[in-house]
């Protein structure tokens, strides 16, 4: 049976009739048209579909878009308006080359943004050990660490 | 794939939960975190009838000291417990080991009751509920009792719940003077399931006797397993490393039964059984060592 939601997703008001049962990363892109979050192993292990739910960097496939009712959600395309006003982590990644498919990216960069919120100058362990929850089988990961120590140093520098 | 169709209940209080799980008995799941219940359900491992979903229920979330030690409701994030300085402080063994679980992104939505509950025998929180004496506050619609946790754990993703039954609370008693505690895991990536891990905890009389052990290891058995042989061989020995050595050989080759899969094999189960004992035991001897009289 149906049951009907209404959500904030990048600051914009949704309403949506959905089956309990849809994960909210199908949500997210078949509902509402938002892409940008990734659907690889749908069993919380990639980390290609994380998005923020009021905040926190959670796995999208392993949530019941009912249970995002009332909530806040924000995907990678609230990030940055486009290629001409990306985010500092977006940038990061650009200048850094932190991607080669790009399939993993939006996940990383998500999980990304509530860890420099929280931990602005980052070691390269503690980065490490945050991609950890995040695969990427192109990189090798130098380059997303490269790219995410370049991003937090723009972010410090542009919150000064 | 996607999870079958099931009737959804997000019931605002706990008492409409227990209502729901004994009119559904056997064919519902109660849905805490969702971060092992969702991947079986999207594998189609799982097709339950009815989902009751704990997390509007205000109730079940919360961290606090109380008569038993440290109180957690069990809906509470993993992620609250590792960034709460009373856990920490209270229950220092449960504070170290939740780095372990799985990864950040992870431990924001999964909780302490559903790792408790879900009893899968990699995972690190029943050892560590084994390891302190904690216990789980178990209610159903007729019933609330207090089970503690080495009599929580039957078997295979088993507990003594039966249907109908939610665990609601879980309590680690605190620790006592000179007690020291330490986890350790193996796995091949930091945030995969360990292919062995252990939990100690050692408290040392005046004298700086063995007062009293606990070694429990997970990935090693059908459950967390308490290596009850081992602690006693402990008790009333001075901490040498000798002692420390015998009794983690001792639970290495006498008390876990590892399953091998394609990540370790039962021999290499049973090594890192063998070292991570050895290192948790003199760890916690040495904490215990450096721990105040009273």
């Amino acid at each position: 049976m149906n049951q009907t939601i209404e959500l904030f997703v990048n600051g914009k008001k949704y309403s949506r009739s959905i089956e309990p049962r849809l994960l909210l990363c199908d949500f997210l892109r078949y509902d509402l048209g938002l892409t940008g979050t990734h659907v690889g192993c749908e069993h919380g292990v990639c980390g290609a579909c994380t998005v923020l739910l009021d905040r926190e960097a959670v796995r999208s496939c392993l949530l019941f878009a009912v249970q995002a009712n009332g909530r806040e959600i924000a995907t990678v395309e609230g990030l940055g308006e486009g290629p001409q006003q990306m985010h500092a982590l977006q940038h990061g990644f650009w200048e850094m080359h932190g991607l080669q498919c790009g399939y993993c990216t939006p996940g990383i960069l998500m999980s990304l943004v509530p860890f420099l919120e929280e931990n602005p100058d980052p070691t390269e362990e503690e980065i490490r050990d945050l991609l950890s929850g995040n695969i990427c089988r192109c990189t090798g990961y130098q380059k997303i660490v490269e790219a995410v120590q370049l991003g937090a140093r723009l972010l410090r520098e542009t919150s000064n | 794939m996607k999870p079958a169709a099931f009737d959804y209940h997000a019931p605002r209080t706990l008492e409409e939960a227990l209502d729901l799980l004994a009119a559904y008995g056997e064919d519902a799941k109660p849905l805490a975190g969702g971060q092992s219940l969702v991947p079986t359900m999207n594998f189609r491992l799982a097709q339950p009838e009815a989902l009751v979903d704990l997390n509007e229920i205000d109730g079940l979330f919360f961290i606090r000291e109380g008569e038993r030690g440290l109180h957690c409701g069990a809906m509470t994030r993993q992620r609250a417990v590792e960034r709460s300085g009373m856990a920490r402080k209270a229950a220092p063994l449960l504070h170290e080991a939740m780095p372990h679980i799985a990864h950040a992104q992870i431990r924001n939505r999964g909780t302490i009751g559903g790792s408790l509950a879900h009893a899968d025998p990699a995972a690190e929180l029943p050892a560590v509920a084994i390891a302190l004496d904690a216990s789980m506050y178990v209610r159903s619609v007729t019933d609330a009792r207090w089970v503690p946790a080495r009599d929580f754990y039957v078997g295979l993703f088993a507990t003594a719940m039966e249907p109908g039954e939610l665990l609601v609370e879980v309590a680690f008693p605190q620790p006592r003077p000179r007690s020291g505690w330490a986890f350790e895991e193996v796995a091949r990536q930091h945030g995969n399931y360990a292919m062995c891990g252990a939990a100690a905890v050692v408290e040392l009389s005046e004298e700086g006797a063995i007062k009293k052990a606990r070694l429990v290891f997970l990935s090693v058995g059908e459950g967390p397993v308490a290596a009850d042989q081992a602690a006693a061989m402990l008790v009333g020995e001075r901490p040498t490393a000798t002692a420390l050595r015998a009794a983690a050989e001792e639970a290495a080759t006498k008390e876990i039964d590892p399953v091998g899969d394609i990540h370790a094999g039962p021999a290499y189960r049973r090594h890192l059984a063998r070292v991570i004992g050895e290192r948790v035991l003199t760890r916690a001897t040495a904490r215990a060592n450096e721990a105040p009289l009273l």
